[in-house]
């Protein structure tokens, strides 16, 4: 765990305030709240779609609800977390508009991480092989895939321009490299980020 | 206060630590929902394991509908296990080595706490119908007066299944800060009209049996057996699901061939005949009419203009845990969901897994390796917060 920490893991980490009330989104078996309750001493609840990945955080002693993102989210009260992750999940879900304003809802930050769609390998494949991706952050294929709503970055900007989002922070993320800030409106980051990890704001 | 008595029974398989019966003087009535009081009451219970110097690691476990205080122990009329063996002993997630634990039999039970059986002082006969109608509310608070008697001030935890789990969560809504969790396995914030209907029939069960006398069965000497079995039969079928009855009973015979008749044909039907019939050795009819009762009644919202997030406001320094069974069709997963975003919209911690398996409602009591785990993490950690070692 500490030697293969997830590059998106180590951002978060960064990101979240000591004793954060913390609210991941989609926490699988709870690596990120446990490392999280661990670092920083965050009060955290995990939400997760399988009864494994619950039951594996019970066991560890973390505080989850098995649940739906898409249908679970408007449960929690308006402002009740400090920040609200979606690690790697938003492509999965199936209405990823109401999710990420739900977020912003729930929560005074979101932390949102998804692979760019836009990425230079994914671009190739469509075009030199007339292929869909199959990469090192997009490994299944097509059939198999459990991501249905993939974007690239400049989609997710138009996204968040136009549920009124303000964006606080952006760095890009590549698998064994620390997460480099960049500016997400760049043409050319929209080529070269295989991954991205946007901590959002309400308003501006 | 006086002390229980009679004195505490002698351990008897281990880990039993004590228990008996504690009578509340008149002076101390419980005050029911109904408006009416009930004095002087009676609580039967059992401890397992000890009391903790600063009073910190009680737990209160609370039993079903026809359950009753023998959680660990041997049952003193069947003669079988205590009902949650397999969770409540030494290496089990609720280890009497580490947690003072109590289990009471419920207000209107036929165990020993006061209820239709007992005696109406005012007569000096049995209460029979005469007796109060009581409410979930009312049996919990007649265990927290029972802990409060005990000298425990804060509950560790509350566990309960099925009705044991309505009454955990009722807790939580009356006395949230006198418990540190709250465990609800496959229970419900409310009857539903389905609930509601299959008690209705083994109510009616009961009262066609000429030998229920409008309640008064005791003093004529006799038992409305019949009535309760059948009650009971109908009950077991909504603990079972389809799938479990199928893989255990099948289409199976009890003998070569049909008998033509109405004999029991199917190993189901005799399966169902022995589960009522053994019922009935250690049930009241009255109990039974009193305790599914308050069961209809249970409607955690009402108090709260129908909105079950205003049950828990109150409630969010408690840790929850909420369990479901995949198959289970009393209390449904949905009753679960139902009660988990009533404590996410309240602002609780709260866990939430659906367990699957195809047993049942009652795979409550049977070998479920994923619910101990799923209780053993949760009551683990929260045991870590409270500073148990």
């Amino acid at each position: 765990m500490t030697t293969a920490l997830r590059e998106d893991f180590r951002e978060i980490l960064r990101l979240t305030p000591p004793g954060a009330r913390v609210l991941d989104v989609g926490c699988g078996e709870g690596d990120l709240l446990d490392l999280l309750a661990r670092e920083r001493g965050v009060d955290g609840q995990g939400l997760e779609i399988s009864a494994e990945g619950v039951a594996a955080c019970l066991a560890r002693g973390l505080a989850v609800v098995q649940g739906d993102a898409d249908r679970d989210l408007d449960s929690f009260p308006t402002r009740a977390f400090d920040m609200a992750i979606l690690s790697k999940t938003l492509q999965q879900m199936r209405d990823p508009r109401h999710v990420v304003s739900e977020l912003l809802r729930i929560a005074d930050r979101a932390v949102v991480s998804f692979p760019n769609f836009g990425h230079w390998r994914v671009r190739w494949a469509l075009l030199a092989r007339g292929r869909m991706p199959e990469t090192r952050t997009l490994p299944n294929p097509w059939w198999s895939t459990p991501n249905i709503h993939l974007c690239t970055l400049h989609d997710f900007l138009a996204l968040t321009d136009d549920l009124g989002l303000a964006i606080e922070s952006c760095a890009a993320l590549s698998e064994g490299r620390p997460a480099r800030p960049i500016d997400p409106r760049s043409v050319l980051e929209n080529w070269r980020a295989e991954a991205a990890v946007f901590v959002l704001r309400r308003g501006g | 206060m006086k002390a229980p008595s009679p004195a505490p029974a002698p351990a008897q398989d281990g880990i039993e630590s004590g228990g008996g019966v504690w009578r509340f003087p008149a002076d101390r009535p419980l005050r029911l929902d109904s408006g009416a009081t009930l004095s002087p009451l009676e609580v039967a219970y059992r401890t397992y394991g000890t009391l903790n110097a600063d009073r910190s690691n009680a737990v209160l476990v609370m039993h079903a509908l026809t359950g009753d205080q023998y959680l660990a122990s041997t049952h003193p009329v069947t003669g079988k296990p205590g009902w949650w063996t397999r969770v409540v002993g030494r290496g089990l997630p609720l280890d009497p080595d580490r947690f003072f634990i109590i289990c009471a039999n419920v207000l209107g039970g036929c165990m020993g706490t006061t209820g239709p059986g007992s005696t109406d002082p005012a007569t000096g006969a049995p209460w029979g119908l005469s007796f109060p109608v009581i409410t979930i509310a009312d049996m919990v608070r007649a265990q927290a007066m029972l802990v409060e008697a005990l000298g425990i001030e804060t509950l560790f935890a509350v566990v309960g299944a099925s009705m044991g789990g309505m009454q955990a969560l009722q807790w939580a809504a009356d006395y949230p800060e006198r418990i540190f969790s709250a465990v609800c396995i496959a229970g419900a914030a409310r009857h539903s009209a389905q609930n509601i209907a299959f008690h209705e029939v083994g109510r009616a069960a009961i009262m066609a049996d000429p030998d229920w006398r409008g309640g008064a069965y005791e003093a004529a000497g006799v038992r409305p057996e019949k009535g309760l079995a059948v009650a009971r039969m109908a009950a077991h079928i909504t603990y079972l699901s389809e799938a479990a009855l199928q893989r255990k009973f099948g289409r199976e015979l009890q003998r070569d061939g049909l008998s033509w008749g109405f004999e029991t044909d199917f190993q189901v039907e005799s399966y169902l005949r022995h589960q009522g019939a053994s019922f009935v050795d250690r049930f009241d009819a009255n109990s039974y009419l009193y305790i599914t009762r308050a069961l209809d009644y249970f409607d955690l919202a009402a108090a709260y203009d129908g909105q079950l997030a205003g049950a828990f406001a109150r409630a969010r320094d408690v840790r929850f845990c909420v369990l479901s069974f995949s198959s289970d069709w009393l209390y449904s997963t949905a009753e679960s969901r139902h009660v988990v975003r009533a404590l996410n919209a309240a602002g609780c911690r709260a866990s939430f897994v659906e367990i699957e398996t195809d047993k049942g409602h009652d795979a409550i009591f049977l070998d479920e390796p994923a619910l101990d785990s799923a209780l053993r993490g949760f009551l683990a950690s929260a045991a870590e917060k409270r500073g148990l070692a």
